[in-house]
């Protein structure tokens, strides 16, 4: 129900919604539980396991009952709270975990049957068959106890995450949080406030205590101008602190667009990471329940949220209500609601020393022993020293204290002490380093305490950095000691709930202590207390003191479990924003990319490359046309293709050579300038790390090529073993590889090709020649390698070019019978001439393994040679590259293991395995490459090739893996 | 987590690739034998408490770097680059 003239919701700007399918009306600023309840709907949800009508208990983000579906075009968002999600114009919620509806469902059935649902019911009863676990027992049982559904759909939303930077963090922005980033902000530091809740104020709002004599919020409102007038303060609103890190680091979700209609403009969430030198933590103190019986119908509720829902959005959540408390905070909720017409049955104070001056009924030393209402609480049942009685009543507002939200402080391995004057857990200093804790989050209760609190911790966390801060006016505050007795569980006939979300109650929490789960720990795990989505933030403190209760022991004895980051749920979508589908990871494209996708090429990943896979000819029905075309058309004519992935670093300096000699096998040293040699480097553990040609320009100029896999690999080694080993060489290394645009023209009509594209015809330039030349006025570089077996060169331009000059390099091949080719044609053309990739110097292969140990040059050390040597890394049990022929075409086998004929198929007589295979049109035949053990001594030999995931059992000859121009005839043409 | 680059600055963990034990700065002799070598290459103690370990500036300034941090408490002492040891004629 509305209450006239309270509230600070805009009553000009009525806002309509839907739950479960009916429309209410609300206004600007309500959330949908401020708005139902305006619309006196007090059941809002069915509890996790016993399917229990519920309503909501907060009015904040640690709200355990009122969870929602938010249902959008394209998503669908489970398990939103109802006190955090605003209402707008066209909002669709729906409850959750309920069948057929909220106010009948058949679930319900379970809380008949809680007797047998105790704590530890499932590991007790669905022991066996251990087969039907996964089959029956989990799908049934997830279908009955549940939250929030997805809508299986991919959430085609916009998030984005950020990155942001400050001298002082402020969490939080009641009296401690505002009074701190003031003061820090006239400093001149750069200060983030975060604030959860849509509006600063925190509990100055809920609360509205006098400042100066006026009302809070005039001073919130003045803070908050001048907050945000200043260039040095960001002012961040919906946005949860959700955990503490190493080094000063935040985390931090905020809402940005999830209350209003969605809008291009604005993603629904951003994740921000905060790094802070200083923060202060201002997040105030959570209202805690009290255990009794039947304690969780819906229109029992905290205290302090009755207030809120006053205060904020001037809803009364009764007609006619009830208070139960331990602490003198809740007598504010009975006064409050008395000046606003509202009708308070009774207080039933626990206390037996407290006033009994109130101008409703008192009763001291009282409880509430029972309730009735099954959607809806009607009456409750209470005693007191004068003996019984009964009160009809549609709101009982609660308190059992307040527990400092100390979360953060603990997100480092901290842990909270226990102060008995508050009967609550308080923040240990210094836990969280450049952390410090103000106000009711420090356990300080009134609001003159958080504003004192909340300058000083930024007067000295500014003095920490070399920030000097004045202390600023502030305004003069109520200073009323909060009184408490404790009290956390009322004995008696029917269930006494703790954890509402995960629907543990105190008769869980004793039995798990009965059974020997003794340790908070153990009874967190046995029971599921706090394991819900609101990490039990009102139920953790009450659950362990049943414990410590039912164990004989104190509550610091006892302990709290571990709080852990994310203080509030974090969507998975907002922390991996921009993630999704081709955002996983970052594309690299070649400069010919899109000549390549003018032809129509499918792009295959390399890496974070993307290079063309073939070019289909018009007719061509499969990638092996195309393949098979394009092999003949560079074994006969001539083929482009760009080579540009491949990782290619800049080596200067007059140890340059030396250099290359420490991190070769071989020797570089000794390569004349204008020639190319072919290296093999291996790891520090004499494994492979990667081979491929280095160029020497000048005395000490070389170019390096690394493989596209091993590209950043490589630079990273190289620089390791530059700045660790020779640091003092006159050295200098780079990464050039997107400097340069890179193409392979190779085939018989290879010299003719590049004589129509260079400006001058190319004189004598033997195999392994390297040196400058130019194409079209622009200076670039040549190179006589081969990837193909063929004749080859791959010539480079400055990328900028390297478009013009593929394009025109294709277009001139064309006319000559050539033309572009793939990584598909590529890779056949390597194989057919033995040549490896990663697919063989996988990391598990030596030297010797590919049949190269002679290039492990003995005259000198090299990385990786001395363990390259030891035993096990030669001989013959060792698996040998070799070449594998198969006349017949079958389905691709990489992968498949090798055997002996007449041999058991087993995985202990495997002789070795495939690591590539292609049809050779050349050939005709099938062509592999593998490892097989003392396989070059079997060269002849028939081998069984069995390939369990294809379903292929076939028989190979094993020979040579240089299947094409053994000699290198063709590659000296 | 953050880490101070000498040369960048204050950076986010992410820039950073993560190695091990600065034991790997003492590359044992051609014949130091199979022993030296398994040592150099494999074994490593599990610290609780201070560490020297090594962190490469991958998407900065590519320098590797001596970071000296606590296992317990996060907390990170110093940072070093690896090649002002080479220059001030620490053996490597």
């Amino acid at each position: 129900m509305r209450i006239l003239g309270k509230g600070q919701i805009d009553r000009n700007r009525p806002v309509s919604f839907r739950f479960d399918g009916k429309s209410y009306q609300g206004y600007q600023g309500d959330t949908v539980a401020s708005a139902l309840l305006a619309n006196d709907v007090r059941l809002m949800g069915r509890s996790f396991k016993y399917h229990r009508p519920r309503g909501v208990l907060t009015a904040g983000s640690e709200e355990p009952n009122a969870l929602l579906e938010v249902v959008g075009a394209t998503n669908q968002t489970p398990n939103v709270r109802a006190t955090m999600q605003e209402i707008f114009d066209g909002l669709n919620t729906q409850s959750q975990n309920r069948f057929p509806s909220l106010s009948f469902d058949f679930m319900g059935v379970n809380d008949l049957l809680s007797q047998f649902l105790s704590a530890g019911f499932y590991y007790k009863t669905f022991m066996w068959p251990r087969a039907f676990w996964e089959k029956l027992y989990e799908p049934v049982i997830r279908r009955a106890a549940g939250l929030g559904r997805l809508s299986g759909k991919h959430d085609e939303g916009h998030y984005e995450k950020a990155y942001a930077f400050c001298d002082l963090l402020v969490i939080g922005s009641g009296p401690a949080g505002l009074a701190a980033a003031l003061t820090a902000a006239r400093a001149g530091a750069d200060v983030i406030l975060a604030e959860e809740d849509r509006e600063l104020g925190g509990r100055l709002l809920a609360d509205e205590p006098d400042l100066d004599g006026a009302p809070a919020r005039d001073w919130v409102s003045s803070t908050e101008a001048e907050l945000r007038s200043l260039p040095n303060v960001r002012v961040m609103t919906r946005t949860t602190v959700t955990g503490a890190y190493d080094n000063g680091t935040f985390g931090a979700l905020e809402r940005v667009g999830l209350h209003t209609p969605a809008r291009a403009d604005l993603p629904r969430e951003c994740f921000w990471r905060i790094a802070a030198k200083r923060a202060v933590l201002a997040a105030g103190a959570l209202e805690r329940p009290i255990a009794f019986p039947m304690n969780d119908r819906p229109g029992i509720m905290l205290a302090g949220a009755v207030r809120s829902y006053l205060n904020r959005w001037g809803v009364t959540a009764g007609k006619r209500v009830t208070i139960f408390a331990n602490n003198d905070g809740a007598r504010q909720t009975a006064r409050q609601l008395m000046a606003a017409g509202v009708e308070v049955a009774a207080i039933l104070d626990s206390r037996t020393d407290a006033t009994a001056i109130e101008d409703c009924p008192v009763y001291l030393g009282a409880r509430v022993t029972d309730t009735s209402g099954r959607l809806g609480l009607r009456s409750i049942s209470g005693a007191h020293v004068g003996g019984n009685f009964q009160i009809e009543t549609d709101c009982l507002a609660m308190s059992g204290g307040w527990n400092p939200t100390v979360n953060l402080t603990c997100h480092l391995n901290g842990r909270p002490r226990w102060n008995v004057d508050i009967a609550a857990f308080v923040p240990s200093e210094g836990v969280v380093p450049g952390l410090s804790v103000a106000g009711s989050a420090n356990g300080d209760f009134t609001t003159h305490a958080c504003l004192a609190a909340g300058q000083a911790a930024a007067i000295e966390a500014l003095a920490e950095i070399g920030v000097t801060a004045a202390a600023v006016p502030l305004p003069r505050a109520e200073g009323v000691p909060y009184a408490i007795q404790p009290l956390w569980l009322v004995e008696g006939k029917g269930r006494a709930w703790l954890d509402f979300a995960n629907d543990v109650t105190s008769k869980d929490v004793k039995l798990s202590a009965q059974e020997g789960f003794t340790s908070v720990e153990h009874m967190k795990r046995y029971t599921t207390q706090g394991m819900a989505p609101d990490q039990g933030k009102s139920s953790n403190v009450a659950a362990l003191a049943v414990l410590a209760d039912a164990t004989g022991r104190g509550i610091p004895e006892t302990g709290t479990t571990t709080y852990r980051p994310p203080f509030t749920p974090v969507s998975i979508a907002a922390m991996g924003a921009g993630g999704r589908a081709m955002g996983f990871a970052p594309q690299r494209f070649t400069t010919s990319d899109q000549a390549s996708r003018d032809r129509h090429a499918p792009m295959i990943e390399a890496g974070l490359w993307y290079r063309p896979s073939y070019f289909p000819k018009p007719g061509e029905k499969t990638w092996r046309e195309s393949c098979d075309r394009e092999v003949n058309m560079v074994r006969s004519a001539v083929g482009v293709s760009d080579v540009s992935t491949l990782g290619k670093i800049d080596i200067q300096g007059k140890d340059a050579a030396r250099f290359l000699d420490l991190v070769y096998t071989n020797t570089f040293s000794n390569l004349p300038i204008g020639r190319v040699r072919y290296g093999l480097m291996l790891r520090e553990d004499g494994l492979v790390l990667d081979d491929g040609t280095t160029a020497r320009l000048d005395e000490n100029h070389f170019l390096m090529t690394t493989t596209t896999a091993a590209a950043g690999l490589v630079m990273r080694h190289l620089d390791f073993i530059h700045q660790t080993h020779c640091a003092d060489w006159d050295l200098r290394l780079i990464s050039v590889t997107e400097s340069w645009a890179q193409f392979a023209v190779a085939g018989p009509k290879a010299r003719a090709l590049l004589n129509a594209v260079l400006d001058a015809p190319l004189g004598d330039f033997p195999f392994m020649a390297c040196g400058e030349t130019q194409v079209g006025g622009v200076k670039g570089r040549l190179f006589r390698i081969s990837f193909s077996g063929e004749e080859g060169y791959e010539v480079a331009v400055p990328s900028r070019y390297g478009e013009s000059l593929f394009r025109d390099l294709v277009a001139k091949a064309e006319a000559m019978g050539g033309g572009p080719y793939g990584m598909e044609a590529l890779n056949v053309l390597r194989i057919e001439k033995g040549f490896i990739t990663h697919a063989e110097i996988h990391g598990r292969t030596t030297a010797f393994d590919i049949g190269m140990e002679k290039m492990v040059s003995p005259k000198k050390d090299c990385i990786g040679k001395a363990m390259a040597a030891r035993p096990g890394m030669v001989g013959e049990e060792r698996e040998q590259l070799v070449g594998l022929r198969l006349a017949q075409e079958t389905k691709a086998f990489g992968g498949a293991h090798l055997f002996t004929q007449g041999a058991e198929v087993e995985r202990e007589t495997s002789q070795g395995y495939v690591t590539s295979v292609c049809w050779s049109p050349m050939f005709g035949a099938t062509l592999a490459m593998g490892f097989l053990k003392n396989g070059r001594a079997r060269h002849g030999e028939k081998i069984r090739i069995v390939d369990h995931l294809r379903d292929l059992d076939l028989l190979a000859e094993v020979c040579d893996p240089v299947f094409h121009d053994p000699k290198g005839e063709k590659l000296r043409a | 987590m953050r880490l101070t680059c000498p040369l960048c600055g204050p950076r986010d963990r992410r820039e950073f690739y993560y190695y091990g034990h600065e034991d790997y700065l003492q590359r044992p002799g051609p014949d130091a034998g199979p022993e030296a070598w398994d040592d150099h290459l494999h074994l490593r103690d599990n610290i609780a408490g201070e560490v020297r370990d090594l962190w490469y500036h991958e998407t900065g300034c590519a320098q590797w770097l001596v970071v000296t941090r606590n296992t317990v408490t996060h907390e990170i002492l110093s940072t070093e680059l690896v090649a002002d040891r080479k220059k001030k004629g620490v053996r490597a």
